[in-house]
């Protein structure tokens, strides 16, 4: 077993829980953007009066694909702990991946590009739209930072035969 | 709210009378106590049969009679949030609760040989296989939906008593189906894969959460605005929770079969690979 490295440890990207954990990541941002911004601060509308009937739809297919990637995150995850794959630290690097990931695309194709709403309503919104994007760009940075160094260790760790 | 008291007064005089209302009653409250009757005597027959699939059959006949009768009913002819309530109830919750009982594994350990056969005929033909596809099955129930609420039909269902039952009879056999096609608990010989199940689920609901948002934005003709906002609402997150349990029992049925494929002594624990399900007992 200590000889030759599991092929889980290979790289980050070819590891399932490391993809599992990026999956959980945009639902949990997902979650907290639904929970926080729709429903305790009511920032959030659930429709504000001005969105195309064509981002209602894409709206639709993301809001979708999120309870799935959910419901599916935990139990590629499960499945990772059963094949023994599962890695906490690629799990952290893909989990911030994710969250990240989510934020950007909310921040920058959901309220700029569709207009499917805005972070807030009746205020001046470019601190807040800074606030948000510069925070989701922070985790996607430090996420991507991370699974850099994991590919470099791995690399390190296992020389090729 | 003025036109609606109007509708009410409406429907009020047009009334059948006490007596026929009764029987009326009992006429389309019969066939939802046979099915609880007939499940009930062939799983208490049936030795060892879980008793969580009773309970499911018994509260899904329940959830669905509640579009056809009872409070619910009567209120959904004004209400468009009581209509959306009654919706959810016979589209998506019993459906879900009725396949869960396994009502045809239930049927084929309780028949004798012959009928027995004859309705694993039935399971197995083209048009069972056809109706089965998911894509087929999304189309009847979600398609249906759209049907429904952006043509003339919906007010008919409001005036028209025939009209209303017809379309939540409608509602009930595709949201059976819809369930069945994507999370069959019963013996299902034409299974779609994984992949394709899950497309279709994540489509199904998008298209589910859309109309939602335009019956908010746009409330059908004759619905009161604020009445319009509460059932669409209701329509999107009832219809969330529902998919959401969908999407688990899809997830879950995943993680079984991707375990039994698994080579020997990969697996960490025994109990990753589970016992087989009642349906894989009665497929032989």
């Amino acid at each position: 077993m200590s000889g030759t490295p599991h092929t889980a440890d290979v790289s980050p990207l070819r590891n399932r829980s490391y993809w599992a954990a990026f999956l959980l990541g945009i639902a949990v941002m997902a979650a907290i953007d639904e929970i926080v911004f729709h429903q305790i601060l009511a920032w959030h509308h659930f429709y504000d009066g001005a969105t195309p009937d064509i981002a209602l739809l894409s709206d639709g297919l993301l809001h979708a694909a999120e309870l799935f990637v959910f419901v599916f995150g935990f139990f590629l995850m499960l499945d990772a702990r059963r094949r023994e794959t599962f890695r906490a630290s690629f799990a952290w690097a893909g989990f911030l991946v994710g969250l990240g990931l989510f934020q950007v695309w909310d921040g920058v194709i959901d309220h700029k590009v569709l207009r499917l709403h805005q972070i807030r309503y009746g205020v001046e919104l470019l601190p807040y739209d800074i606030a948000w994007n510069a925070a989701g760009g922070a985790l996607l940075l430090s996420g991507l930072v991370w699974t850099l160094m994991l590919f470099r260790r791995t690399r390190t760790a296992s020389p090729r035969p | 709210m003025q036109p609606e008291t109007k509708t009410a007064i409406d429907v009020h005089v047009h009334d059948p009378g006490p007596g026929d209302d009764l029987s009326a009653h009992v006429i389309l409250a019969a066939p939802f106590v046979v099915a609880i009757i007939v499940y009930v005597a062939a799983a208490v027959g049936q030795r060892g049969w879980p008793w969580h699939r009773t309970a499911a059959w018994v509260a899904g006949v329940i959830a669905a009679y509640a579009a056809f009768g009872g409070p619910l009913a009567s209120a959904s002819h004004q209400s468009f949030t009581a209509h959306m309530a009654a919706h959810l109830l016979v589209g998506m919750v019993a459906p879900l609760l009725l396949v869960l009982a396994a009502p045809v594994t239930l049927a084929l350990r309780t028949m004798s040989v012959v009928p027995a056969r004859r309705l694993s005929r039935v399971l197995r033909s083209p048009l069972a296989r056809a109706l089965v596809n998911p894509v087929v099955a999304a189309l009847l129930n979600v398609g249906a939906l759209w049907a429904l609420y952006l043509t003339p039909l919906y007010a008919l269902m409001r005036d028209v008593m025939l009209v209303h039952v017809l379309v939540m009879l409608h509602f009930l056999f595709a949201g059976c189906l819809y369930t069945v096609a994507l999370v069959p608990i019963d013996p299902s010989p034409h299974k779609a894969g994984f992949a394709f199940r899950a497309a279709v689920l994540v489509l199904s609901l998008a298209a589910h959460g859309a109309l939602a948002k335009l019956l908010y934005a746009r409330p059908p003709p004759g619905i009161a605005a604020t009445d319009a906002h509460i059932g669409a609402q209701l329509m999107y997150y009832g219809g969330d929770a529902v998919d959401l349990v969908l999407i688990v029992l899809l997830c879950a049925e995943w993680y079984r079969t991707s375990g039994r494929r698994l080579p020997a002594g990969t697996v960490s624990r025994p109990t990753g690979v589970s016992a087989p399900t009642i349906s894989r007992g009665t497929s032989s």
